[in-house]
């Protein structure tokens, strides 16, 4: 059965729908706003009614490039934005870590990237979009007009209207390139001595940890942070990518493989700091070069878990964490930790908040992996931290709802005929 | 470069083109939709191209390829590139009911093509330069109960294209034919079905334009489909007719 979230869990039915143009009216039935179904779990599924995809709406429609301002329509994806504006020497000024994603998916789930502790969010950029409604009703939002529905919609899930088109605000760059630093660290602890003391030129700043490592080394890792070089080509290198071509039918990802990979990886890196140059392309889409390597999960898919942990408690409640990992022996592929900063976008359900985020993923192994990520999900409650809902797929109607109290004045503002999986799951 | 966009609002066409929008290039687009033809020369232009017109035309009417061929002269001066992508797939069961369908299907498909082809080898023999870009299909290869009347539609074109190649390629005019096999796109919206075999329009484009680098004569997209039409062009006829494919 074809997926339609990254994850590939729940696989539930669904049924895809094109919405033709911008300008074609909304179906009458049950729907979800559809982007690239680059979210993990159930926020991007609607299986009692359509996915409407945003797809044939991926047009440009007016870019300057004096001042780098943006319009176009929802479907256009990331990817396209920087292969086009790279080249007069503009970038997006928030990504997340994969370019194939719609700049409306971008705003419904209010992303984030590396930079987040400088820059704010994917919304902090969002100068207007127009949002139209199941009425017909079609709504220019901003700050300053409509800006309930602007709010609400920015990191509103997709649940307030169809968007339709955007402008953003892109980020002038001199180079195609970054100069990155990587210094290998002992212990987690040594992760927050590295943020505390980052320099802010690299507003790029983020740390791969080896989830199989306990005790004194618990937490261990790379810290990667990087900036934009002064100056340099605006080219696009080519990059040759690899694709997993089918679904493997059980899961490539196991202990074992975990295991090396992790250990591995940490080793890669034979001195203490290593200082290179890298292109946008493997700085910021490491996994874009793998294309579809959800499939190595197999055909029961896998699980996210990120959540973010205000910075006071963030230290005790991610060694809890990661220690569970470690005890349980579930070991995550990738395990990514990064700062978050004070800056906000408005959004009234935006995950990000000033703190410390966790990402990390693991394969499906039936309801064993459902109750220990509640158990991780308590920890982060209790730390009074929350998860990310495009990343999740299990979390209890309770932890939702303590986490984002907004989420009643989101459903007031709902479009009566928008729903999703996950909203049906975390709202009863 | 100046380039002329046949079937513009095509998803295969609007790839293409899109790589190639920046302020060098200067774009002429000539489809049926106008409203779409508009969208997408503001989208290439917001993308970075440095002039963009349009013309809606629909090639059901037979005779109007040269006031077409005429018109982007007119708009671009000299043509440099011409990407070929307008037709329609139709549905085999009708065609094998309805002759005025399936004249129709050859109208647009077949015999625009050919008086639209004639009018820029003309044009470009004179020139001594010039790129022709084709978008047939795997489809051509061979006729199979399932396609039969729209893969003969676009096999004529491609016998058409092999004689105008060599003919041209004295005058230093090169000319591409493109097989694309199943591409994501309004065409085969109706079409159940995905995996491996499915490409994006964006793939093909790449291809596309990376062949025309290389001059490649003939492209496959991608490129296995050319292993698997040598498979089932490999099929003795005897057998062939009692598989249903
Ligand atoms: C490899 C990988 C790395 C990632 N890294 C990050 C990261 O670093 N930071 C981060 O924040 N996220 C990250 N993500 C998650 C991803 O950025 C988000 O899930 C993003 O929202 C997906 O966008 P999409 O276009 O695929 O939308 P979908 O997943 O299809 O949909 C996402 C949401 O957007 C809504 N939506 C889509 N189109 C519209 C529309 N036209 N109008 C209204 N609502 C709409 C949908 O209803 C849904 O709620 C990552 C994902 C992957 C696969
Ligand atoms: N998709 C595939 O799987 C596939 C596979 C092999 C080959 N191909 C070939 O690739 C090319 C592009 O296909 P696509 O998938 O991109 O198709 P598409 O999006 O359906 O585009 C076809 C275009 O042809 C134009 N057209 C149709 N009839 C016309 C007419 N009478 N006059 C003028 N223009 C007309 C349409 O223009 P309007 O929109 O203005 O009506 C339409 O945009 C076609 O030649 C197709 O045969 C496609």
């Amino acid at each position: 059965m074809e997926r339609y979230s990254w994850g590939g869990y729940p696989n539930t039915q669904q049924q895809l729908k094109q919405l033709s143009s911008i300008t074609t009216p909304l179906p009458k039935e049950s729907f979800l706003p559809y982007g690239l179904g680059r979210s993990y779990g159930d926020s991007c599924l609607n299986s009692e009614g359509v996915l409407l995809s945003s797809q044939p709406c991926d047009h440009f429609i007016f870019f300057d490039k004096e001042t780098g301002v943006l319009t176009c329509e929802a479907g256009v994806n990331l990817k396209s934005i920087i292969q086009h504006c790279l080249p007069m020497g503009w970038f997006l000024p928030v990504t997340p870590g994969t370019q194939y994603v719609t700049v409306a998916g971008a705003i419904a789930n209010d992303v984030h990237g590396k930079n987040h502790e400088l820059a704010g969010s994917f919304g902090c950029y969002v100068k207007q979009f127009e949002l139209v409604r199941s009425t017909g009703e079609r709504l220019l939002c901003s700050p300053s007009d409509n800006s309930d529905y602007f709010y609400a919609t920015i990191g509103g899930l997709g649940l307030t209207g169809f968007i339709t088109q955007v402008t953003i605000q892109l980020k002038r760059i001199n180079s195609h390139k970054l100069l990155v630093t990587s210094e290998k660290y002992q212990h987690l602890n040594d992760f927050f001595t590295l943020s505390e003391n980052a320099d802010d030129a690299n507003e790029y700043q983020v740390a791969w940890l080896d989830c199989t490592a306990t005790g004194s080394k618990l937490g261990r890792g790379h810290f990667i942070s990087g900036r934009h070089q002064d100056d340099g080509d605006l080219i696009l290198p080519e990059r040759r990518g690899k694709s997993v071509p089918l679904t493997s039918p059980v899961s490539l990802i196991n202990n074992l493989s975990v295991r090396c990979f992790n250990s591995l990886y940490y080793q890669r890196q034979l001195g203490q700091t290593k200082i290179l140059e890298q292109s946008y392309e493997p700085f910021f889409y490491p996994l874009d070069a793998i294309e579809n390597w959800n499939r190595l999960y197999g055909k029961q898919g896998f699980l996210q878990h990120q959540c973010v942990i205000p910075k006071n408690v963030g230290k005790e409640a991610i060694k809890e964490m990661l220690a569970l990992i470690a005890k349980e022996k579930t070991g995550s592929f990738l395990v990514v930790l990064k700062m978050m900063g004070a800056k906000s976008s408005g959004g009234w359900l935006s995950f990000p908040m000033e703190g410390v985020t966790l990402a990390m993923d693991f394969p499906y192994q039936g309801k064993q992996t459902l109750d220990f990520l509640h158990r991780l999900d308590a920890i982060v409650s209790d730390a009074g931290g929350r998860l990310y809902p495009a990343k999740d797929a299990n979390m209890l109607p309770s932890t939702f709802k303590a986490a984002y109290p907004k989420w009643e004045a989101l459903e007031k503002m709902r479009d009566p005929q928008i729903a999703s999986d996950f909203w049906r799951r975390v709202i009863q | 470069m100046n380039i002329l966009v046949i079937g513009a609002n095509s998803a295969i066409a609007k790839a293409v083109a899109r790589r190639y929008a920046n302020p060098a290039n200067a774009f002429y687009l000539v489809a049926r939709n106008e409203e779409k033809l508009n969208k997408n020369a503001e989208d290439l232009k917001a993308r970075g191209a440095n002039q963009v017109e349009i013309k809606s035309a629909d090639f059901a009417k037979a005779g109007i390829e040269p006031e077409v061929i005429e018109s982007a002269k007119a708009s671009l001066g000299r043509i440099d590139l011409v990407i070929m992508a307008h037709s329609i797939l139709g549905d085999q069961a009708v065609f094998e009911k309805d002759l005025d369908a399936l004249n129709q299907l050859y109208q647009v498909n077949t015999l625009s093509s050919l008086n639209l082809l004639t009018l820029l080898a003309n044009e470009m023999e004179v020139q001594k330069q010039g790129n022709i870009v084709f978008i047939a299909s795997v489809a051509a290869d061979r006729g199979r109960p399932s396609n039969y009347a729209y893969g003969s539609s676009k096999a004529a074109v491609v016998t058409f294209l092999q004689g105008m190649r060599a003919r041209l390629a004295k005058s230093n005019v090169h000319v591409m034919t493109v097989k694309p096999g199943f591409v994501e796109s309004p065409m085969t919206e109706h079409i159940e079905g995905s995996g491996p075999l499915w490409s994006t329009p964006e793939k093909v484009a790449e291809i596309i334009q990376k062949g025309l680098v290389k001059r490649r004569n003939t492209l496959y997209t991608p490129w296995f489909w050319w292993g698997i039409m040598t498979i089932i062009k490999s099929i003795p006829e005897c057998i062939f007719k009692k598989l249903n494919l």
